[in-house]
């Protein structure tokens, strides 16, 4: 925990967005997380990434379940709406607040037990119904706020800080994303912003459920030699798949590949996303292929990183609903209820 | 970029941009600990070792601290710094414990100071613990040179000077006063093992236009003046004054001539209101006392009816930048005449010693001034040393405390038959860490946003009718404290570990002035252009360190750097750790057994 309050004061050639607004404008309360937790620096990258993305704080929706993971809602976006929901029901507060109002950009955030254990139907069921947001799962392999047991995303073999080994098969949530049918799935590292704040952005725009799991070392129980999670073994055994940029429709291409690794997807709201391959095997498109990708590589005790997959053409939640395109919150009573004659009808529809 | 030698002092005394600043090195932040504190008696012994006269710079200092505070990039107005000095000096306590002892056994070497301003009376007071006979001579009457004939009392009351002034004569001076010296060869003849000059810059520049030798009873030279004033020669002035000049001296004399009750008082200045010479402070109080300060006007010529003078005809000029430099053209306007009866003229001084033999041993450059050793101060008669104004021209009081420490070495080694310049102490640095618990650091780590507080002056119509009456009032405690607060506690410094960083970027994310970057090493020139936020303040040095695990460095702009102890708060393995440093500026103290 830290008592002294961050300073107000900022550099000053800081810089402003097109809606006037500094990276200082999406941070939230001081971290009262462990020094040195890679949560924290999720909680800047999404600052960042929503500040390039010249969003007000106040279009976003944070919704969060229990543990350290779902403690970081409040660390960023300090003016934005904000939900601390039970543990392993994000995603059932989020289908509701997304199915309320679409027009906010739904950020959940979750941590490995609270997805993987106790929310592990809950996330199965967010995956298929396509809700349009960003669900991040701050991934650390362990139980923070008790101690340090093993959680179910920690790899079998991977020892506790006393050096008694895991005896379990851990669950993949990328893989379990990827298999049940998310638009959109990524893996990143929350000590590597240059990869992770360009997947935020891109998933913040993304029309569907988009997913990344970024491994976020737990400093104080799970950053030690038998870990597979620790800061030292994610940098020597990540490998980055697909690089990806998100391109907004006012800003000029600059950078120049060779040809053929790279590919453009256009975003619903005019955005390029510029995917580099680095890994010439790799097609971010291919579902299948993404996940034996992933899973050959978590045999071989190597972690993938990047964008996974992605659906150019995918759909949400309120497409399969068929709802209307004013967000229901937004609905008159007359719209909402429609008198008994309409009710007659609908009930006649049934007979 | 190569990694950074913090053990280098230069390095870290740097970052403490007050410190570097102050020609004496005052060790700034740890004195206005102090003041926060309420320890005002050890805040002015700081102040006492490193500059000599708290009291009077508190009030007189020309300040080139506060210009260099890092509050002034990081927001708006620096640290009151001098203003705090004075806190000290106003609220001590009992200082006689402090004192270096001076010993009643002479050594045999015999010192003449010529002159008895602040350059002389700092040597004195380096040098008489030593053992050494000092004897000093002066043409006043009193001891304090320019601190007591030119500066007012209404800026410098009498009380003030003299406690900081006897102080030193105390220590065992033979002084002698209502001496002019006429001629070095008779010093030298009186056979001292060295000489140190302190007589200043004495003489005050004049301007030869005409009309100027039919009215020269109604001319006054401002210094002269001034001197005249505060030794009770003059008591008033009459009719409309004019002062031309735009320098600290041109303020003085027009508020003393205001107050010796001048029917009006107009300053005229040559140059434009911003190039002024006069400190931004002095233009402000002058200003608020009703002088008007008319600028861009360079006079013709002193206009006068049967050698009485009745005014100066002025030219209008603007200014225009050339090649980087201001130049002055007509502006075709007409020539403006401005009535008046007296004349003070405050255009410059120089320094002057007509009473130096040129045929002894000490060379002169071409502009009159005496070619000494920067370092040591050395004349090239190798028992002569200079200091304070006459040695490199007119500065300001600190720096005649400044280079009075490093003639009183000089002095000294050569004494000891040691060399001057090669057997000179080197700088040191001390780093202490200010951790004191899991997060609880040693100094007041956290920022205080609070703009500069403003201080209180004495009524304005009884200090216009009273030359004694001391205008500002300088802070009490309460607001003693709160600025005291501001400062930023550069001397605490960001120091990092290489090989406890595990680069979580936990420093990065916390850092609210984004000094922090961990990149691939490249040129500085490159680095600059790709931290976290750009470094375009060349005069502030990048701290890099060595290669990390991941290949790369950690480089952070000292620029900004609010001092706060964030970084080290939110790292997990102490690889950035808040250390004071201490540096050791060598004084003749750092001798003492």
């Amino acid at each position: 925990m830290t008592f002294v309050a961050k300073p107000k004061v900022h550099h000053p050639l800081l810089q402003f967005n097109e809606i006037g607004l500094t990276r200082r404008d999406y941070e939230g309360a001081v971290s009262t997380l462990c020094a040195g937790c890679g949560h924290d620096s999720v909680s800047a990258a999404v600052a960042i990434a929503c500040n390039e993305l010249a969003i007000p704080p106040h279009r976003f929706a944070k919704i969060s379940g229990i543990g350290c993971s779902s403690k970081t809602p409040s660390y960023f976006l300090g003016a934005s709406h904000g939900f601390n929901s039970v543990h392993g029901r994000m995603p059932s507060v989020a289908t509701g607040a997304n199915l309320a109002n679409h027009e906010l950009h739904c950020i959940g955030v979750s941590g490995d037990g609270d997805s993987a254990s106790i929310g592990v139907g809950q996330f199965a069921h967010i995956v298929r119904r396509k809700v349009n947001m960003l669900y991040i799962v701050d991934n650390n392999g362990t139980y923070g706020l008790t101690k340090g047991q093993f959680s179910a995303t920690n790899d079998r073999g991977s020892t506790s800080k006393r050096g008694v080994p895991n005896l379990y098969s851990p669950i993949d949530l990328v893989s379990m994303a990827l298999q049940i049918g998310a638009s959109f799935v990524a893996r990143s590292f929350s000590g590597d912003k240059q990869q992770l704040v360009p997947l935020i952005k891109a998933a913040i725009m993304h029309k569907g459920f988009a997913f990344i799991d970024v491994i976020s070392p737990c400093v104080m129980f799970n950053n030690h030699n038998g870990s597979t999670k620790s800061y030292q073994y994610v940098r020597e055994h990540t490998a980055s798949m697909v690089d990806a940029q998100l391109v907004m429709p006012h800003e000029q291409i600059e950078i120049e590949y060779a040809p053929g690794t790279l590919k453009e997807v256009d975003m619903p709201d005019g955005s390029v996303l510029r995917l580099r391959k680095i890994s010439e095997s790799y097609d971010p498109h291919d579902r299948v292929g993404a996940l034996n990708h992933v899973q050959r590589a978590q045999e071989q005790g190597d972690v993938i990183t990047g964008l996974l997959y992605v659906d150019p053409i995918a759909s949400d939640i309120h497409e399969v609903l068929e709802t209307p395109t004013a967000p229901l919150n937004q609905l008159g009573e007359a719209e909402l209820c429609p008198g008994s004659e309409a009710l007659t009808a609908v009930n006649a529809g049934f007979r | 970029m190569n990694p950074t030698d913090i053990h280098a002092p230069e390095y870290f005394h740097k970052v403490v941009d007050c410190q570097w600043a102050c020609p004496a090195h005052t060790p700034v932040p740890e004195y206005i600990r102090m003041i926060a504190a309420g320890r005002y008696t050890e805040a002015y012994m700081i102040n006492w070792e490193s500059n000599v006269f708290p009291g009077i710079l508190g009030r007189t200092c020309d300040r080139p601290c506060e210009p260099a505070c890092r509050r002034v990039r990081t927001e708006e107005k620096p640290v009151a710094i001098c203003r705090l000095k004075r806190v000290a000096a106003d609220h001590k306590g009992d200082i006689e414990q402090f004192l270096p002892k001076v010993p009643k056994t002479k050594n045999d070497k015999r010192i003449a100071l010529l002159g008895a301003g602040p350059a002389s009376l700092a040597v004195a007071r380096d040098l008489l613990p030593f053992g050494y006979t000092v004897d000093m001579f002066d043409q006043d009457p009193a001891g304090g040179g320019m601190m007591r004939s030119q500066i007012p009392a209404f800026r410098l009351p009498a009380d003030v000077l003299e406690e900081e002034v006897d102080l030193i004569v105390n220590m065992g001076i033979n002084a002698t006063y209502n001496y002019e010296i006429t001629s070095m060869k008779e010093m030298l003849d009186m056979n001292y093992d060295a000489y140190f000059v302190g007589t200043g810059a004495p003489r005050g520049r004049d301007l030869d236009l005409p009309g100027r030798r039919e009215v020269d009873e109604h001319i006054s030279i401002g210094i002269n003046w001034l001197s005249s004033v505060a030794f009770g020669h003059t008591t008033s002035i009459e009719g409309k004054v004019i002062v031309m000049g735009g320098g600290n001296t041109a303020m003085d004399c027009c508020r003393t001539s205001k107050r010796l009750g001048a029917e009006t008082v107009t300053v005229v200045v040559r140059s434009g209101f911003e190039v002024m010479k006069a400190s931004e402070w002095e233009k402000e109080d002058a200003m608020s006392e009703g002088i008007p300060i008319i600028n861009n006007r360079p006079p013709k010529e002193f206009v006068h009816e049967n050698g009485k003078l009745t005014g100066v005809v002025f030219e209008c000029v603007k200014p225009i930048e050339e090649d980087g430099r201001l130049k002055y053209i007509p502006t075709g306007e007409p020539d403006v005449f401005i009535e008046c009866d007296h004349i003070l003229m405050a255009i410059g001084q120089e320094n002057h010693c007509p009473w130096i033999e040129r045929d002894i041993g000490i060379e002169f450059d071409k502009w009159d001034c005496p070619i000494l050793d920067e370092v040591t101060l050395q004349s090239t008669h190798p028992k002569i040393f200079f200091g304070g104004d006459s040695a490199f021209g007119p500065e300001n009081i600190i720096w005649a405390s400044a280079h009075a420490h490093q003639a009183a070495i000089s002095i000294h080694l050569m004494c000891q038959g040691k060399d001057p310049k090669s057997d000179r102490p080197p700088d040191g640095l001390n780093l202490i860490s200010q951790k004191m618990g899991v997060h609880e650091w040693a100094y007041d780590a956290e920022h205080d946003a609070s703009k500069r507080y403003l201080v209180p002056h004495a009524n304005r119509r009884r200090s216009l009718e009273n030359i004694k009456v001391e205008v500002e009032l300088g802070f009490d405690e309460i607001l003693g404290s709160r600025e005291a607060q501001r400062c930023l506690n550069c001397d605490v410094q960001t120091v990092f570990t290489e090989k406890l960083c595990i680069e979580c970027d936990a420093c990065v994310d916390i850092c609210p002035m984004d000094c922090i970057t961990f990149t691939p090493n490249a040129a500085e020139e490159q680095l600059r252009n790709i931290l976290t936020a750009p470094a375009p303040n060349l005069e502030q040095a990048l701290y890099v360190s060595e290669e990390l695990e991941t290949g790369r460095v950690m480089v952070k702009d000292e620029d900004v750097c609010l001092h706060c102890g964030l970084c080290a708060e939110r790292c997990p393995t102490n690889a950035w750790d808040m250390q004071k440093s201490i540096i050791h500026i060598p004084q003749l103290g750092s001798y003492a057994e």
